[in-house]
């Protein structure tokens, strides 16, 4: 089964944030790049599916140059190839337009013969949080779109596959699986407990964190990921645009903290507040 | 008008979060009114799938743009009728099918869009399936969207991003506004009682949306999430703890609270604890009357999940970190003896 997933350049916030010039963007001076927690896991989970479907996986981003980074660590930990859409100023993308340009390289990479089964994208990107690439994405390429998805098992009747993330070990044989054809048994949390989806392919899945712990990278990865080929494109003009108007920070609150005091002697102080707020079983 | 799909519980019961979200229609009618760029039409759409309007709509009545409009996919219950009416919702539309029985998203949105009105707001809570159908609806409709929104003025929508470190101001153009709101942007408000009408349609659901339904659940304690969003008291470990066999404590403690374990992304990255107890942007969203935190410093991923607490209490080495100084109440010290003396002080009171 081949793959696609597609990733984001990030930056990599722990504390306090502050705004550019602009208003419209956070000061990302000083601060490093990363990707989002659920596209890790995107990554992982496909590099364990096209294991265990003998396919492969290539890893997609549109943002500035400097993004190659990110589709080099992507390459470190297992994916085979990469693809660049080169966009100066990402952040003049509204989530339609995103959700066309990788429509329209996709569809692109399939007329010269690189066709994908599945594409993969993060549930939500932890920066803009706009909740509906993937689904837009599914739209624009009509295929069917789950989302909220931490584990997939490359055969979809009959039960017998393995879900890649709960097992540990490839599963054997598999359809080779390139052309978009076949199914996928994908599994979300849902309200009441894991739901299970079968999913015709080719088909879009946004992942969830939770269940496969992405994989840190090899000595021979980082080998590979120098020396990865990466298929470059440049983005068009953004055509809907990013509805955004500016970014506000919420206001600075002093801190109110009560100090019940240092060390065990304080425990008391802290159960009478337990006390008070009537929790403590009786 | 404003129509907010409204998920039930299994009770039948209407769930917190859609409450929310009523309520945040309800208060900012008048903004929402203003912001959808035309007026609307008041009628549904009656689009192809729809085939009948079971009930007739009365004519007149207060200012069609400042209505509110539930949807229920699914049984309806007199509960969930009596709690809408309370919340000033005016009609109730009723959508039940059997192929909508098991979720489906791209059919649950198609029987939203059957229903939405060609102008005006289209929202519904900031939960995985609000996300999901929201985003859905906007597609089928050819609208924007936006997720996770707290606020609305004259200026536009205030939207939460980067996990509620900030948050962005937008308009959305287009007849119809597409919006989810955050989890716990408001407190449910109930209203004078309202008579709401139930209009139930006879739906059309599409071979195609059914491509993605749920095929079964399956229930594992392992992934159940429902213990830690609905506990009193959620006792928070972090990377303080140490290591897999360092929980004794804290576990204790949520024993004698009846409450939850939730940890830190750090905790169960390192493999200590599973994905289900995790609190934060990519974990669970929590609102305990009660959070202590031991040993978590406060990266905002974390703040991020803990927001709707009403009381925030930190056990930390370190009173400078985010945690100690957004907190209510701290004590400054190593989590194991502090937690260890809490749980011995509990103990003896009990006697």
């Amino acid at each position: 089964m081949d793959i696609l997933v597609c990733i984001k350049r990030i930056p990599d916030i722990s504390g306090q944030i502050t705004l550019d010039e602009s208003g419209r963007d956070i000061d990302g001076s000083g601060l490093g790049h990363t990707t989002s927690a659920h596209e890790e896991c995107a990554v992982e989970l496909a590099i364990q599916t096209a294991a265990a479907t003998g396919g492969s996986v290539t890893v997609l981003t549109l943002g500035p140059a400097e993004a190659v980074d990110q589709l080099r660590a992507a390459v470190g930990v297992g994916a085979n190839d990469a693809i660049l859409i080169e966009a100066e100023d990402p952040g003049a993308f509204g989530p339609e337009d995103i959700a066309q340009v990788i429509g329209d390289v996709v569809r692109d990479r399939a007329d010269q013969g690189q066709s994908f089964d599945l594409v993969m994208l993060g549930n939500d990107a932890a920066d803009t949080g706009d909740f509906q690439v993937p689904i837009r994405l599914a739209y624009d390429l009509d295929y069917p779109v789950l989302t909220g998805i931490q584990t997939l098992s490359a055969h979809a009747a009959g039960g017998s596959g393995r879900p890649a993330g709960s097992g540990g070990s490839a599963g054997s044989g598999g359809s080779a699986g390139s052309g978009g054809s076949g199914a996928i048994e994908a599994h979300g949390i849902g309200l009441a407990g894991t739901e299970v989806f079968s999913l015709d392919l080719p088909a879009v899945i946004a992942v969830q964190e939770g269940g496969v712990d992405p994989r840190y990278p090899s000595i021979t990865g980082r080998m590979k990921a120098k020396k990865a080929r990466i298929a470059e494109y440049v983005a068009p003009e953004p055509g809907a645009g990013n509805p955004r108007i500016g970014l506000e920070l919420p206001p600075e609150t002093a801190s109110a903290v009560t100090i019940l005091g240092e060390g065990p002697d304080a425990a008391g102080a802290l159960v009478d507040v337990l006390e008070e707020i009537g929790v403590i079983r009786s | 008008m404003t129509l907010v799909f409204v998920e039930t519980d299994e009770a039948g019961q209407v769930a917190l979060t859609s409450a929310e979200a009523v309520t945040f229609a309800r208060t900012n009618a008048e903004t929402l009114a203003t912001l959808a760029t035309s007026l609307p039409a008041g009628q549904p759409s009656g689009r192809s799938a729809t085939q009948g309007n079971v009930a007739q709509r009365p004519e007149g009545g207060s200012d069609e743009s400042l209505k509110v409009e539930a949807a229920v996919i699914g049984p309806l219950t007199g509960a969930a009728t009596e709690q809408l009416a309370r919340l000033g919702v005016e009609t109730i539309h009723h959508l039940e099918h059997p192929d909508l029985e098991a979720y489906s998203a791209a059919a649950w949105a198609q029987a939203l869009v059957d229903i939405a009105p060609e102008a005006g707001t289209a929202m519904a809570s900031g939960t995985p399936r609000g996300m999901e159908l929201m985003a859905h609806v906007a597609v089928r409709t050819g609208q924007r969207m936006a997720a996770n929104v707290v606020a609305a003025d004259a200026e536009g929508l205030l939207r939460q991003v980067l996990g509620g470190a900030a948050f962005e101001r937008l308009q959305l153009d287009g007849d119809l506004q597409v919006l989810t709101i955050a989890g716990h942007a408001c407190n449910p408000e109930e209203t004078t009682p309202t008579s709401p009408e139930v209009l139930d349609y006879e739906l059309d659901v599409a071979e195609e949306d059914l491509r993605t339904r749920v095929l079964r659940t399956e229930v594992e304690t392992a992934d159940d999430t429902s213990g830690l969003t609905q506990a009193r008291a959620v006792v928070g470990a972090g990377r303080g703890v140490g290591s897999e066999n360092g929980f004794g404590e804290v576990l204790e403690l949520v024993d004698h609270l009846s409450g939850a374990l939730g940890v830190s992304r750090v905790v169960t990255g390192l493999g200590w604890r599973p994905h289900s107890e995790q609190v934060g942007q990519t974990g669970s969203r929590i609102t305990p009357d009660v959070y202590i935190a031991c040993g978590i410093s406060g990266a905002i991923q974390h703040m991020a999940g803990i927001e709707g607490a009403k009381t925030l209490v930190a056990i930390n080495t370190d009173a400078e970190s985010t945690m100690v100084q957004r907190s209510d109440y701290a004590i400054i010290g190593d989590l194991h003896e502090v937690v260890g003396a809490v749980n011995e002080e509990i103990r003896s009171r009990r006697g």
